[in-house]
């Protein structure tokens, strides 16, 4: 549909020079030649082909490509590559070490907490980030602060179940 | 020790892995060398004609590989018939590009391709479209006196319109001890699966095309695409194996398909066309309902008298319909009915299957007039729905094939604690909240239709099992190994289940719950033959083990053929797939419903739904703070994925009752709200405690696996006893959905 653009002149656009941007992704450094109009979430697909990140709304409102970077949980489409010169990247492709799953996508295979699967990396980059942030204590904080993810299968009773079995299980380690 | 079977179990998903590793690849997943970006253009007016379409400023963009219009579009099949799926209602189907005609607001118009997304998504708003309009009409109620009949077509075999009505309805209407009416509306709805619209059409050379798309049908989409593109069938090959949710919306080929495809053969390159969430509004929705009921029932609460008639949006070149009116006869026995269903012609896209289509809708309206004439009644409503149960179909004067409805009733009512619900109204409280509990019946039909499965025995002893059907995200992939590795004695492990690829048998597009009992047919015919198969090459095997043995004779277990009286006297697959010179054992099996026997019974799922809600008053909050749905499915294959099925069923129902509507501007014509923070679904904190329960319900009339499908019966009873529960709390009836705080301050 019509959308809003900021001004902008096809002069400026042709103008634009692609900008080397040096992620370390998932361990490994990754080099990145964009112009500075990409998205970190469309740098990590188009550029990096890393497609487990996904693009739901590329408005901030699903929460579907959200990444780890630095550690904390980000919504990768409203940050620009080039803004995370230097930063480390966790996707869902890292999420795994060595073929050992984490202990979350182990717990939502068996909780059955997805159906489609396609909000399931943002969902798992999401919960990971929440639970390093330790400000949610009960299931009701747990469920307010992934509200950020939406589901549209409906499996959110399960997404919660699998994330608070792996919370209590770090709460007994 | 024989192999346990797999049919019952809660098997985990076996493409689990892939899922949460970030591996399952969707249709915009594919990065391929040279791979363009289209993004599609919009019509911005409602109804008239493009005047002028400029391209210049875009086409000069370096990088800007080409923008496609009505003007300089391929030249494309002629008939409106070569542009019709397997979901097309009666009427002429939308063509992409066809002229400078605006029939909605939204309308793809034309088509940017270029290097990178970006590049593209910048170039269309450089694009200038001048337009001429006309006047157009948006609104339902403001049309509803236009409603006429709908049209006749093929859609209508599987979507029966009203039955006939029966006695007088009027009279007896009148003459009934206790009355209750109602008007209701239901808004716009957009199906919204994560997944974006996306279509990557892979150029092969030679006309030849490898099409990875989001829809609910693989070969739905190969016969669209070779139809209109004058190609060749077997050199279209459409590929979907993860879909991102769909509930519908890719029961039909939708228009990013119909770009991609039209860019790929043009530019000779491979094109992805991703639409983005806006653009996710200008398509299928389920289509605003006006309802209005009538229901008469004697002193004892017999419901005597049943009048449900509606008013549905459709398109001015289609006739979408849906069954919104026929339900409530199916369940409850009045002698005296008249049902009613018409439609309204708007400048609008046309409807499309949203799950549940019909059922959620319809139901609303009976559950909701059952539960006020209970009140008047001064019945109990869950006694009020057992007064008027019924073990046949009265609307068709026909058994049901199977019926466990009242152990729903009974079993969820007992597990729920409705018996500590107080029946008057407003007088339950937790706190400053007002406390409400609420039920209501669910029914879908159980449908069928017909499939073809291929089962292979290798070398190795392993089966594989190919169908084009996808998997949605219902459990398909393990449901089908599960019923694969059943017949063939095998652990699910063993078994190889290829589908979401139209080289592979037929399967028709996968909705309206009947997947299960569709594709699961075919296969399980497919394993029975080729159990046959394997049988006659290891009777026919030196050795003569089995020699002069009929089939009944023998198990399948373990991947060998064992005798019955004899487990020590077996024979593996792998021996005889030697025996067969190391050549794979194949069977390819065409599975009808069996109609003639199908036509003397009424097949549905049934459920009940139990919903206690608190409602701040003050602050006018409605909460779902418990619900509970019994489900009367048939047997049920996999009670994990089944149960995911009736929640996310449940969290729909939620969404429906409370939250989901899209806004039409009728000045405009144009929907306001076309982005997930305005479009309200619920988020993880909206949802608190649900449980599913499946009652035994055994039948052996529907198929031959006793399946009826779990993909809609969650979202058709619980949306009105999410209102029949508010009712209860707050005393106020809304028959308007979404439910609104502001209707209870």
């Amino acid at each position: 549909m019509t959308t809003d653009y900021p001004d902008m002149q096809a002069e400026t656009v042709e103008n634009f020079t692609p900008q080397k941007v040096t992620l370390t992704v998932n361990q490994k450094p990754v080099e990145l030649e964009v112009l500075p109009w990409v998205s970190l979430l469309d740098g990590l697909r188009d550029y990096a082909g890393l497609t487990g990140t996904k693009k739901g709304c590329d408005h901030g409102q699903c929460g579907a490509c959200t990444v780890l970077c630095d550690g904390e949980r980000i919504l990768s489409c409203l940050t620009l590559a080039v803004m995370n010169d230097g930063s480390e990247i966790t996707t869902i492709e890292g999420i795994a070490q060595e073929g050992e799953l984490h202990p979350l996508q182990k717990a939502f295979i068996e909780h059955d907490a997805f159906q489609c699967g396609y909000c399931t990396p943002g969902q798992i980059c999401s919960a990971i980030g929440m639970l390093n942030e330790g400000k949610a204590k009960s299931r009701e904080e747990v469920k307010e602060l992934m509200s950020g993810n939406l589901c549209r299968c409906g499996a959110n009773t399960n997404i919660i179940d699998a994330i608070m079995e792996v919370k209590n299980q770090l709460a007994h380690e | 020790m024989s192999t346990i079977p797999s049919i019952g179990q809660s098997v985990s998903r076996l493409e689990g892995k892939l899922k949460v590793t970030g591996t399952a690849k969707y249709a915009g997943d594919y990065q391929v060398p040279g791979l363009l970006y289209g993004y599609v253009i919009n019509s911005i007016i409602t109804k008239g004609k493009i005047i002028r379409f400029d391209t210049s400023k875009a086409t000069a963009l370096p990088g800007v590989i080409a923008v496609f219009n009505h003007t300089n579009r391929p030249s494309l099949a002629w008939f409106s018939m070569q542009y019709t799926d397997m979901d097309a209602p009666p009427g002429s189907p939308f063509r992409p590009l066809r002229d400078e005609e605006i029939l909605y607001n939204g309308q793809p118009i034309g088509l940017v391709v270029a290097e990178t997304f970006e590049l593209a998504r910048y170039a269309a708003t450089l694009v200038e479209v001048e337009y001429e309009t006309e006047a157009f009409e948006t609104d339902l109620r403001n049309n509803a006196s236009e409603a006429r009949s709908p049209k006749m077509g093929m859609a209508t075999m599987l979507k029966p319109l009203p039955p006939r009505p029966k006695g007088n309805f009027e009279k007896a209407f009148e003459q009934s001890f206790a009355q209750s009416s109602g008007e209701y509306y239901h808004g716009t709805e957009h199906h919204n699966p994560l997944e974006l619209f996306a279509t990557t059409t892979i150029y092969e050379g030679k006309g030849k095309l490898t099409i990875y798309d989001k829809t609910q049908g693989t070969i739905n989409s190969q016969l669209y695409v070779a139809n209109i593109f004058g190609l060749k069938y077997k050199n279209v090959r459409v590929i979907a194996p993860y879909v991102g949710g769909a509930f519908g919306s890719g029961l039909r080929p939708q228009y990013q398909l119909f770009l991609s495809v039209m860019a790929a053969l043009e530019l000779k390159r491979s094109v992805l066309v991703t639409l983005d969430r806006s653009q996710m509004f200008t398509f299928g929705h389920r289509p605003p309902t006006i309802q209005s009921t009538r229901f008469g029932a004697d002193e004892n609460g017999k419901v005597t008298a049943l009048n449900h008639a509606a008013i549905a949006e459709t398109s001015r070149f289609e006739d979408y319909t849906e069954v919104v009116v026929n339900w409530s006869h199916m369940l409850y026995p009045a002698e005296n009915t008249l049902m009613q269903y018409k439609l309204v012609e708007l400048d609008v896209f046309t409807p499309l299957d949203m799950r549940a289509p019909g059922g959620s809708t319809g139901l609303h309206a009976i559950e909701s007039t059952m539960d006020d004439l209970s009140y008047k009644l001064k019945i109990d409503p869950l006694e009020l729905r057992l007064i008027n149960y019924s073990d046949t179909d009265v609307s068709l004067n026909r058994p049901y094939s199977s019926k466990e409805l009242r152990q729903c009733y009974l079993h969820g009512a007992e597990k729920f604690g409705w018996k500590n619900r107080n029946p008057e109204p407003r007088s339950m409280r937790n706190g400053n909240k007002l406390v409400g509990y609420g039920m209501a019946t669910g029914i879908w039909e159980a449908n069928s239709l017909p499939a073809r499965a291929e089962a292979i025995i290798t070398r190795d002893g392993k089966l594989h099992v190919n169908s084009a059907v996808t998997d949605i995200g219902t459990g398909t992939l393990t449901v089908m190994s599960q019923i694969a590795a059943d017949e063939l004695g095998l652990r699910v492990e063993d078994v190889t289940f290829s589908y979401g690829d139209s080289q592979k048998p037929f399967a028709p597009i996968q909705g309206g719950s009947f997947t299960v009992s569709t594709v699961g047919s075919a296969i399980k015919a497919a394993g029975s033959a080729l159990r046959k198969k394997l049988f006659k090459i290891a009777v026919s095997m030196e050795g003569a083990l089995l020699k002069g043995l009929e089939i009944e004779d023998v198990r399948f277990e373990n991947g060998c053929i064992v005798l019955k009286t004899d487990p020590f006297t077996f024979i593996s697959f792998t021996d005889i797939i030697e025996a067969n010179g190391g050549t794979p054992v194949k069977v390819i099996k065409f599975s009808v419903p069996n109609l003639l026997k199908l036509k003397k019974y009424s097949r549905a799922t049934h459920a009940a739904a139990f919903v206690e809600v608190e409602v701040d008053e003050e602050l006018g909050i409605i909460n779902v703070t418990r619900a509970l749905t019994a489900v009367a499915a048939g047997r049920i294959i996999n009670p994990k994925t089944a149960r995911s099925q009736i929640l996310g069923g449940m969290v729909w129902s939620i969404s429906k009752a409370l939250r989901e509507e899209t806004i039409n501007d009728s000045l405009l014509g144009k929907y306001m709200n076309q982005n997930l923070s305005e479009y309200h679904i619920p988020v993880h904190a909206d949802i608190h405690d649900l449980d599913v329960i499946f009652v035994e319900e055994k039948d052996d009339i529907v198929n031959e696996l006793g399946t009826k499908g779990v993909g809609e019966i969650g979202l058709v009873g619980m949306p009105p006893a999410i209102a029949n529960a508010v009712y209860h709390a707050t005393g106020k009836r809304i028959n308007q959905f979404p439910i609104h705080f502001d209707y209870l301050l």
